[in-house]
């Protein structure tokens, strides 16, 4: 208890807030994941950790865990399962906020077919939302139709060179006005 | 842009997965149609996934191939098209380790950066920022400052850069320029960058509080926007608060509290949060916090749910009535289908709830405890743990689930948990001994820890004579003799011939298994057993407990040096093992409160801080004569806080004489700063002065600027006395400008509060496991008793905390601990006086009208008797 006071004091605030995110499988295997510290430097380890936190929590659909002193925030679709890991003291809804953002972007990116199928198929785009949501630990953005934005992804017809001219402008749009206000 | 992937590339995944089974060499073969002109972005941008996969994958890639792709990457900005420009970028920043000359990409991205197209540009800071090193950021910040304006990502790409600034001073300097605009971000309307330039602020400022404080003050008084930011806020705030060690009575508690109403939940649980962490806090402070907490225990969301009991869980261990007032939302979540949830909600109301719902608790706990993880399990047991603490009448229903729980699988550390509590309830409940160890003894037959199982073995071995049937354990010894490791099979040995000593009828059958003990394949069984079986042969007394129940009270690191002495000179003496230091006896066991899950305390190796002192003083070539150091004593304080000067005094001693080890730390700032040039800590020459009532002693020369040691004989005849002490010193002026001390000075003094010499300097804690073993091995040759009557004090507990603390001694058989409604106690106290004799005393204990001791003191010598005996009176 004493030690856990004392890491609560050194605790520095700081804009570090999550250490990893990941996908996963439904057979627990990595499609996509991110370590933003030297928590799980190698990878042996860090597919150690991904299994056991696949194992403990896949089969229910409870939304938080706790192992191996880190706070696990997850979210299931179909077959995919979306993790995201802070350290014991962090904010549990700071990374439930990112972990709700990155499902519902992908939500919209993949037209409501969050699963793994089509999760590979729009791979690249997958790298980009992860990429406006969090980069090295900082939390970037939360809320996903910003991500969307600026990731380029809102147009319905992706085909059509003119909705994207369109889009793009409107993108444009939105970030001077959030710059000049 | 969504490509579609070829039908073909489709197809030639295997099954649902068309990136299983890519080879990165043929990945990096395909990366060659980078190089073709025109550039098709559909394929480029397929393969760019790919080998990003693979990266993601964390497949090894060489330097050598990791620089060709790079290389043939940076082509593909000649294509406008945008999810291939992204792309790109993303694969910088994972490259920027593994290949080479990452840093030509500069000049594309400062082109991007500095372009027309919005969509860019954070992510070509980003990029930029990590390929950078310290000496190229000056030129780029020239370039940010010029075409940037307060974008999200020009903040990230600061914070990017203090990362450097621990390697590189360089950079920090620039960044630092970066606070006017730090500032004006954080109070832009853009909630993301409200927050990143907030979190900027305080990593530029955090070494200065005032300009903390400051920030502090004024963005509480002006509100933000950005839920993320009002985290970070209440953060900054609440390190301040807890490092300002003062009253929660500021503007910043204030702040804390009003975020509890903030309409974020976030927000809420953080300020929440940070209340419950606040050392100190009242119950009065808790109840708003608490208050939230229990709302958010009904919340949909289990993220809430789980961080609200969590946090509940942790104002439970210090201020369980706050709780209280939610054990009906608790009893709630009992039954919540998040585990983690239910476990921390029954946890919670095990240290909140009465004696009466125990029973109910635990039934429900076992119905789910397989199905949590083992970090939650340890915390379960912990908590029953703490409740046996409370409720030692319920332990029978604690050991029966604790028994249940030691047969499930489990992990080191939970079963450790497991034995640590069975082994904490034995020793607090003497009436559930016997169901205790065979709960231990059934654990043992099948335990694959030797860690666990020597402990049990050794326990066994300490508490299983005494038992009314000591036979039944006799068996489940043995059996580890023939079927465990080494360590297990020596323990057990030990063990085995504890009862042998202690119960005369076994004594035979002891023997015969010793006998086969030594016949083992392992020489420290064979030595131990052969050791064993001919100190029984003899059948005295004192043989066994000396030998047997009470080993070696010597440090082991000490009697490891001791022996090397012993072997490079030498002599024809004999070696004597009372030249060897004692270890020092762990200071009555604390009851550790609940560990955290997450913490391992590494295993202590390094030597006591009485060997450190021993080297240390054996350093100095006029105490090298003194022999073994015996004892050392805590620092005494001989100043009053908050003065100018701390002195602090370790008294060590020897076996004819006793060293004070004077510390002095300079306190003083105010002062002396305003006499700037007066510097009195490098040239100053100290002398502690003390003066002793019964002769004028001689100081030795100050050994150190800091430290001064004073050396005294001692004769073990006298025992305490009083020192008056006081500080002389010579103040020398500092030359400014060269930092050298002028030659002259002036003298000054500074009075001390009196130093002590009590009996319990002379005497060393020893624990003798068998106290009456001990007694009978000293014989009463040299027995005193007397006694006394302690009027002033008023329990039985404060006389045995008296007499313990006063005389210095290690209380054995526990009876440190008083039984509640008793007006008699017998205190059992053993110690090794001055010199290396053991001392032993007895003292009953009688309650009526203050309280009547009779002390029984026994030794080898007179002396000791004698000393104890005065000094009591």
């Amino acid at each position: 208890c004493q030690f856990l006071y004392i890491l609560c004091l050194l605790q520095e605030p700081s804009l570090y807030t999550v250490k990893a995110v990941f996908i996963l499988d439904n057979d627990g295997n990595r499609l996509l994941a991110k370590y933003y510290d030297e928590t799980y430097p190698s990878i042996k380890e860090q597919r150690n950790f991904e299994k056991n936190v696949f194992n403990k929590t896949y089969k229910t659909d409870s939304e938080i865990a706790f192992l191996e002193g880190m706070t696990i925030i997850y979210k299931s679709s179909i077959d995919l399962y979306f993790y995201v890991v802070g350290s014991s003291q962090e904010n549990e809804l700071m990374l439930m906020a990112v972990v709700t953002c990155l499902f519902d972007a992908l939500m919209q990116l993949l037209r409501k077919n969050v699963e793994k199928r089509s999760l590979l198929e729009n791979l690249d785009g997958a790298f980009l939302v992860l990429d406006e949501i969090v980069d090295g630990g900082v939390i970037l953005e939360s809320d996903p139709q910003q991500v969307l934005q600026k990731v380029n992804r809102v147009d319905e017809n992706p085909f059509s060179e003119h909705s994207v001219t369109q889009v793009l402008q409107s993108a444009k749009e939105q970030i001077k006005w959030s710059i000049l206000k | 842009m969504i490509k579609k992937f070829d039908k073909k590339d489709e197809e030639s995944g295997s099954g649902s997965n068309p990136f299983q089974h890519l080879e990165k060499s043929a990945v990096l073969q395909e990366a060659r149609i980078f190089n073709e002109t025109p550039i098709n972005p559909r394929r480029c941008l397929h393969i760019l996934t790919k080998i990003l996969y693979i990266l993601n994958q964390g497949e090894h890639f060489g330097t050598t191939e990791a620089t060709e792709a790079f290389f043939a990457m940076t082509r593909l900005f000649q294509s406008n098209d945008q999810t291939l420009r992204r792309m790109c970028y993303l694969t910088i920043k994972e490259m920027a380790d593994i290949s080479e000359d990452v840093i030509i990409v500069t000049s594309s991205l400062t082109k991007d950066m500095t372009g027309k197209e919005d969509v860019y540009r954070g992510p070509a800071i980003r990029a930029l920022c990590r390929i950078t090193d310290g000496t190229r950021w000056y030129y780029i910040h020239k370039y940010m400052k010029f075409y940037i304006v307060y974008t999200v990502f020009f903040f990230f790409c600061c914070f990017l850069a203090l990362r450097l600034h621990h390697m590189m001073k360089m950079s920090y300097d620039v960044v630092k320029r970066w606070v006017n605009e730090a500032q004006e971000a954080a109070s832009s309307d853009n909630i993301m960058v409200q927050y990143h330039g907030l979190g900027l602020l305080y990593h530029l400022r955090k070494n200065d509080r005032l300009a903390v404080s400051k920030m502090l003050n004024k963005f509480t008084k002006s509100g933000l926007k950005s839920p993320f930011a009002y985290c970070m806020l209440i953060r900054i705030a609440s390190k301040l608060l807890q490092e300002s060690e003062g009253g929660h009575d500021s503007p910043l508690f204030d702040f804390i509290e009003g975020c509890l109403r903030n309409k974020h939940e976030m927000v809420v649980y953080e300020a929440a949060s940070a209340i419950v962490h606040l050392p100190n806090c009242t119950a009065r402070e808790l109840a708003p916090a608490v208050s939230v907490l229990q709302l958010f225990c009904s919340s949909p969301k289990p993220a809430l749910r789980y961080a609200a009991v969590r946090t509940l869980n942790k104002v439970a261990m210090k201020h369980p009535s706050a709780v209280t007032a939610c054990n009906l939302d608790l009893e709630n979540l009992i039954t919540d289908s998040n585990r983690s949830i239910a476990t921390l909600a029954i946890t919670t109301l095990l240290k909140t709830g009465s004696e009466s719902s125990v029973d109910r608790l635990m039934k429900q706990i076992s119905s789910f405890v397989s199905e949590i993880s083992d970090e939650f399990k340890v915390v379960v047991v912990q908590a029953i743990s703490a409740l046996c603490q409370k409720y030692p009448r319920k332990h029978s229903v604690m050991m029966n689930f604790l028994s249940n729980m030691l047969r499930d699988d489990g992990g080191f550390e939970y079963k450790r948990a497991i034995v640590d509590c069975i082994i904490s309830i034995i020793e607090e409940n003497p009436e559930s001994k016997e169901v205790g160890l065979a709960h231990l003894c059934e654990f043992i037959e099948d335990c694959e820890h030797t860690v666990l199982a020597t402990r049990i073995l050794h326990l066994l071995g300490k508490e299983g004579p005494r038992t009314q049937t000591p036979s039944k354990y006799i068996r489940f010894i043995f059996n580890r003799v023939v079927l465990e490791n080494e360590a297990v099979r020596a323990a057990a040995v030990s063990a085995l011939a504890k009862f042998g000593a202690q119960n005369d009828d076994l004594l035979p059958s002891v023997l015969v298994l010793l006998q086969r003990c030594m016949m083992d394949s392992d020489d420290e069984v064979r030595d131990r057993s052969t050791f064993y079986f001919n100190v029984l042969q003899q059948k005295q007394k004192a043989l066994n407990a000396a030998y047997i129940f009470n080993g070696l009270t010597v440090s082991v690191p000490g009697l490891e040096k001791a022996l090397h002495q012993y072997t490079l000179e030498p002599s024809e003496k004999s070696f004597d093992i009372k030249t060897v230091p004692l270890a020092t006896a762990p200071i009555s066991e604390q009851k550790t409160e609940i560990t955290p899950v997450a913490s391992k305390q590494p295993e202590k190796l390094a030597p006591s801080r009485q060997d450190i002192f021993q080297d240390q003083l054996a350093a100095i070539p006029e105490f090298r004569g003194l022999g073994p150091l015996f004892k050392s004593s805590d620092p005494v304080q001989l100043t009053e806080a908050e003065t100018e000067y701390v002195v602090r005094c370790v008294k060590h001693m020897f076996t004819d004489h006793m060293v004070f080890q004077l510390k002095k730390n300079k306190t003083f700032k105010k002062k002396k700063k305003k006499k700037a040039p007066v510097q009195t800590e490098p040239g100053c020459r100290d002398v502690m002065l003390c003066t002793c009532p019964r002769r004028s002693l001689l100081v030795t020369s100050p050994l150190t600027i800091l430290t001064n040691k004073l050396l005294l004989w001692f004769p073990s005849s006298s025992v305490s006395c009083t020192f008056s002490c006081t500080m002389k010193f010579l103040v020398r002026d500092c030359d400014p400008n060269t930092r050298e001390p002028d030659d002259d000075g002036y003298e000054d003094e500074y009075v001390l509060e009196d130093l002590e010499v009590t009996v319990s300097d002379h005497i060393q804690r020893v624990l003798k496991p068998n106290f009456a073993a001990a007694w009978d091995e000293v014989g009463d040759d040299y027995e005193k008793e007397e006694t006394f009557a302690l009027a002033s004090v008023k329990t039985l507990e404060e006389a045995v905390g008296n007499i313990i603390s006063f005389l210095g001694m290690q209380p054995c058989e526990r009876s440190d601990k008083v039984p509640e409604n008793k007006n008699s106690h017998t205190l059992y106290l053993a110690g090794v006086f001055r010199g290396g004799h053991d001392v032993l005393a007895r003292s009953r204990l009688a309650l009526s009208d203050g309280v009547t001791m009779q002390v029984t003191v026994r030794s080898k010598e007179e002396t000791p008797v004698d000393v104890i005996l005065a000094s009591v009176g």
